[in-house]
């Protein structure tokens, strides 16, 4: 169950010193603005989990904060996983009808929803036609997924719809397009609060990992991620034989499946294979809201992998690292921004290069320790909500008043 | 020390870095010097000095994007040391700072049979800062209360009064210790090098130069302002 929204002042204790004193500070310029988010759904997936925790923040800062959500029958949603598959690279086709239904849908939603304000930021793909019946404010498209190669066909589709937009924003450098509009650079966050994150005491994580039958008698090595190839779960396992051989340790692999993912089942079966026999080699299934057992699972972890061969930002590894553990992590997406190699963890490019750095630490947990130590730090710094919100914040400076000099 | 009573009240600015894409993009080391003979200047600057405000704890691999994506990305170290050594902090004037980062590609390139590129690693994203000042409303009278507040202060103001405040006709730190008789811990501000430093770094150092100061003041310092 999602835990209750936290009031900013709780964050004093976890953000960076006089993080949130400045934001109250920044949020002075706007106070009263009015900040709407329209995505398409207000539960389920990681923007509305987003949104559910900034939107009452927003307003702790003094801003009117509104969050829209945009309606469709179910060819709607088809048509808009297509365009999300896509704009990932993925052929798809899409017919003229596609795209006529997609227009229609956002014109009738646009009749329907309060699309007022001094800067309206329009979540993904689904809602993006919406800015054709802009009428005031700002407006910025958010996306937030990897569109550094969309196919082109529906690329061409939504460019012309983007350009109308005041601005775009990304959540890596590469994930940005040819466009004529400012494209700012967001990273995603973590809620240092929510059950996914929160400080757990040291009986409740026994009491988890006891439920879960992980013993705690050796090292234990960790992967949270869907099953699927890209995240590389049968790496890790070749990686985890490697160490074993001269450093007992275990192996968590625990993660969910992606219900729209039709070769998740598949690489499940040969992660069971591959896990049969070895007691110390652990599968769990985990369903989508066990958040506070993955917490537990990473507090209890000695080091943890994300060993992702494509990655889109990978916020588990912030996850990792803001419960104290050195990471290492494929050499992919957003994972080469969370980890400063060799001080917060380590990328690498092969199973062989997570054995070799996860012997090291197991044989020197003096480095470990600092390195986790250094990684909380550094997901202090960059990615807690706090520093989410300074961007919004800095966002609707920029776009609804004239505070902001060149330069 | 000598008090100067007329000295203004330091007046703290934090500030937030918005990170913009700016659509170029290099994947070998050519296009990385041609890039950079084009680029708007502001994007020099992001990659070099608001360096700092995008690592506030701690320092990446090189201190300067360029350097860190040659070292890091094309894998080629030798690019990597020479870029690091071109020291931002040495050049008043950007453009000076843009033709030695080229002058130094160009060195790097005559000298090698091939122009390293990217095989594994990420292309070169070329960005710009868009800086919001955020007056935070502290403002101090005294060394002393400058150096309470300063410990407690967000990072990024730190970065704002050293790397910001002058082109911006704001207060920095060193002509504000100037103006408060300071003259000596003025001095060895300006000559702080903040190069292989991240900005808590440099905020203990302040701390421990301001420390000092106060300490050479004694018997007859002051008492706190604010």
């Amino acid at each position: 169950m999602a835990t209750e929204p936290e009031s900013l002042d709780r964050y004093r204790a976890v953000a960076p010193a006089g993080a949130v004193e400045t934001l109250y500070r920044a949020s002075e310029r706007v106070k009263g603005k009015r900040f709407t988010d329209v995505n398409s759904t207000r539960l389920g997936g990681g923007v509305a989990e987003m949104l559910q925790r900034l939107v009452p923040l927003l307003r702790d800062l003094g801003i009117e904060s509104r969050w829209e959500v945009i309606q469709g029958d179910e060819e709607f949603f088809r048509v808009t996983k297509s365009f999300h598959n896509a704009l990932q690279g993925q052929p798809e086709a899409i017919t003229p009808q596609m795209l006529e239904h997609y227009v229609e849908t956002n014109r009738r939603n646009a009749a329907q929803l309060d699309l007022s304000g001094d800067l309206v930021m329009i979540h993904d793909p689904q809602p993006a036609a919406l800015v054709e019946h802009r009428t005031n404010g700002a407006w910025l498209w958010r996306c937030h997924i990897d569109a550094s190669h969309p196919q082109r066909s529906v690329w061409s589709f939504l460019r012309p719809l983007i350009s109308r937009y005041d601005g775009a924003i990304f959540s890596l450098p590469r994930f940005a397009q040819r466009l004529q509009i400012p494209q700012y650079l967001v990273y995603p966050s973590i809620d240092p609060l929510s059950d996914k994150n929160r400080d757990l005491a040291p009986e409740e994580v026994d009491a988890i990992l006891e439920r879960l039958r992980i013993p705690r008698d050796k090292p234990i090595l960790l992967q949270v991620s869907r099953f699927d190839r890209f995240k590389d779960p049968l790496g890790v396992c070749q990686a985890y034989r490697l160490v074993k051989k001269h450093d007992d340790c275990r192996l968590v692999l625990a993660g969910g499946g992606a219900a729209d993912d039709p070769e998740g089942p598949k690489v499940l079966a040969e992660v069971m294979e591959a896990a049969q026999g070895d007691p110390d080699l652990h599968v769990l299934v985990l369903p989508d809201n066990a958040n506070i057992e993955i917490n537990a699972l990473q507090r209890a972890a000695t080091i943890i992998f994300q060993k992702s061969t494509r990655e889109g930002f990978g916020l588990t590894v912030a996850e990792g690292m803001w419960k104290g553990k050195p990471v290492i992590g494929g050499f992919a997406g957003g994972i080469t921004v969370q980890i400063v190699f060799g001080t917060t963890g380590y990328t690498v490019n092969s199973a062989e290069g997570a054995a070799f750095r996860a012997r090291y630490l197991l044989t020197n947990p003096a480095v470990a320790k600092r390195m986790g130590e250094d990684a909380r730090e550094y997901v202090r710094h960059n990615f807690l909500i706090t520093r989410h919100l300074a961007d919004l914040v800095a966002l609707l400076t920029i776009h609804t008043t004239n505070a902001v000099r060149a330069g | 020390m000598v008090e100067q009573a007329s000295a203004p009240p330091f007046r703290f600015v934090s500030c937030h870095g918005m990170q913009q894409m700016l659509g170029r993009v290099a994947r070998d080391e050519l296009e990385l010097q041609q890039h950079l003979e084009e680029v708007q200047i502001e994007s020099i600057h992001h990659h070099t000095h608001a360096y700092f405000l995008r690592h506030h704890y701690l320092a990446g691999a090189y201190p300067n994007d360029f350097a860190t994506w040659a070292a890091i990305q094309v894998r080629d170290r030798v690019l990597g040391e020479r870029l690091a050594i071109v020291d931002p902090f040495d050049f008043t004037d950007l453009e000076n700072l843009r033709t030695a980062l080229i002058a130094t590609i160009d060195d790097h390139l005559t000298h090698i049979p091939i122009v390293p590129r990217v095989v594994y690693g990420e292309p070169f994203h070329f960005m710009t800062t868009t800086l919001v000042e955020i007056p935070t409303g502290v403002n101090v009278r005294s060394l002393a209360a400058f150096r309470d507040q300063l410990a407690s202060m967000e990072v990024a103001a730190v970065y704002y009064h050293l790397f910001e405040a002058r082109r911006r006709g704001h207060q920095s730190f060193d002509d504000w210790f100037e103006a408060l008789g300071e003259t000596a811990l003025a001095e060895q501000v300006r000559r702080m090098h903040p190069y292989t430093s991240d900005l808590e770094g440099l905020r203990a150092r302040l701390l421990q130069l301001s420390d000092a100061a106060m300490a050479s003041d004694r018997p007859e310092g002051h008492a706190d302002g604010d």
